[in-house]
């Protein structure tokens, strides 16, 4: 079983090995340099610290960890608020009457053109990160709560009604976990557009994280250490979805399980 | 539906000026510093204003033309590659993990290797723009190919059909949709990318080469402007392609809902 499904892999280590021979065959091919060299640097300048702290090293907790603390702090708040306002705007029509033109327009913008907005409003550092992820990544989430919560079964709402269920509780028993699948399925967007807006904000202004450090590299011609961050910056994307879907999965085990047995 | 369009339009139109008013009123109370933030009336002004700039308007013909471009090179590469793919089941499966594996790394932390790559800062715009644009063409490419009517393809084989031009018959209008959309989502990162790169290797032009211009002048009135200009360019980009989209496939949203 496992060896079958290792082998559907099996074009992954070979694209690696034929990258390998062909660019130490080739030798002047000085921006893509053998898989190799870039593993050796991801390892020599991150993770070659001493056992006592996890192998990382003074670059690595100066470098990653301002970067993922931003990544985390900044989608949590930009999942907290849109994740609230998107159920507020679902359940009332006015509001959401209200709202949708200046939602459309806010998603519309790139977020990309409001950095240098942010650096000037809050200077190089965390607060400019922080609000240039959350601009990012608010909107999936704003839109798919919405949606979730403005769909939920007629039954479900009069039923809690009939038994006098608070209005607390019917938000917090009833209205979110109907929207949660929904909620859920914007949260899984916003991880792979925080991690974009991560590597954005610090490419454009910030003096420590993983874009910075590449950017160090590429003005220094330390291909190798560029490509690092590249490589590690992939497996990051690769880690932070497996790690949500593994969550979805054990908080909306239930809802899979009830439309399995409805059919 | 008890709120008709119309009325749908006023509360719209009067949330907007509500958001409006409310953040002028804020700017001059003083809650928010004029000079910090300048106020709502400043940055509309502007925003009519820049648009009859000659310098704005041909930065944002820089950007759209790399935007365009990029597409059209995304679109003619990345939907072929699909339907190799998605038509061949043993390359689709043998490729599929290294396009998953491959797929997210954030296409902007490739910008410091474009800078090396092309000299030309416009050329490594598009180069990026391609990157980013073919995924999602490339993965709704193969979506659509494996949702195609296994019985519209035998019925035309059965009437001696053979290879490509079932491919180019049957699967590829059934697939069209999903390429529609692979495009629209391509189109809505196209200027995310493009303001990126235009940001960090500079020297391009652009919309992002405006918005440095105005931060080395501590213009945030003009920037503001020009985030404006840009969200307004996005929205009527993707009106524009959903119009489309409709009047095209409107036999593909009868068939399914």
């Amino acid at each position: 079983m496992i060896i079958r499904r290792l082998a559907r892999y099996w074009l992954i280590p070979v694209a690696v090995a034929a990258w390998e021979l062909v660019t130490r065959r080739l030798e002047d091919v000085p921006y893509f340099p053998p898989p190799s060299t870039i593993m050796v640097r991801l390892y020599e300048m991150w993770f070659s610290g001493p056992l006592s702290r996890v192998f990382l090293t003074d670059e690595a907790i100066a470098d990653l960890l301002p970067s993922l603390g931003r990544l985390m702090v900044g989608w949590a708040m930009a999942a907290a608020a849109g994740v609230a306002l998107g159920v507020a705007l679902g359940r009332s029509r006015w509001l959401a009457g209200l709202a949708e033109p200046l939602i459309h327009f806010g998603r519309s913008v790139p977020p990309s053109t409001l950095l240098p907005v942010f650096l000037l409003l809050f200077k190089i550092g965390t607060p400019m990160q922080l609000a240039s992820i959350v601009y990012g990544v608010v909107w999936p989430v704003l839109i798919n709560a919405a949606d979730g919560a403005r769909f939920v079964d007629k039954q479900y709402v009069e039923t809690g009604e009939v038994f006098r269920v608070s209005r607390t509780q019917r938000l917090f028993r009833i209205i979110l976990p109907a929207a949660a699948p929904k909620i859920f399925a914007g949260l899984r967007l916003s991880v792979s557009l925080a991690l974009i807006m991560m590597v954005v904000s610090e490419l454009v202004g910030s003096s420590e994280g993983i874009g910075h450090r590449m950017l160090e590299a590429q003005s220094d011609f330390d291909i190798p250490a560029m490509w690092a961050g590249i490589v590690l910056l992939g497996l990051l994307g690769i880690l932070l979805n497996a790690v949500f879907v593994g969550v979805e999965r054990v908080l909306l085990g239930w809802h899979r399980a009830s439309r399995t047995v409805a059919r | 539906m008890s709120i008709t369009r119309g009325r749908r339009g006023i509360l719209g139109a009067a949330g907007v000026l509500g958001f409006l008013v409310l953040v002028e009123a804020l700017g001059r109370l003083g809650v928010i510093d004029p000079e910090v933030l300048p106020l709502v009336s400043t940055v509309l002004v502007t925003t009519v204003e820049i648009a009859f700039e000659g310098a704005f308007l041909a930065q944002v013909g820089d950007t759209l033309l790399a935007c365009v471009i990029g597409l059209a090179i995304a679109i003619a590469t990345a939907v072929p590659a699909g339907l190799l793919l998605g038509t061949v089941p043993v390359v689709e499966r043998s490729v599929r993990p290294l396009v998953e594996f491959l797929r997210p790394i954030p296409s902007v932390s490739l910008i410091p290797l474009a800078m090396f790559l092309f000299t030309e800062s416009t050329d490594a715009k598009i180069a990026l723009i391609v990157y980013t644009c073919a995924w999602p063409l490339l993965i709704n490419t193969m979506y659509g190919l494996s949702d195609v009517d296994p019985l519209a393809k035998q019925t035309l084989r059965s009437f001696g059909f053979r290879g490509l031009s079932v491919v180019l018959r049957v699967s590829l209008p059934s697939a069209a949709p999903f390429i529609a959309t692979g495009i629209r989502i391509a189109l809505s990162v196209t200027l995310i990318v493009a303001v990126s790169v235009e940001l960090i290797a500079g020297g391009g032009g652009g919309i992002g080469n405006f918005l440095s211009l105005a931060s080395s002048a501590n213009r945030i009135d003009r920037m503001l402007a020009g985030t404006i200009w840009a969200g307004l360019i996005g929205l009527a980009a993707n009106a524009l392609f959903m119009a489309g989209e409709r009047r095209l496939f409107h036999w593909h949203q009868g068939s399914t809902s």
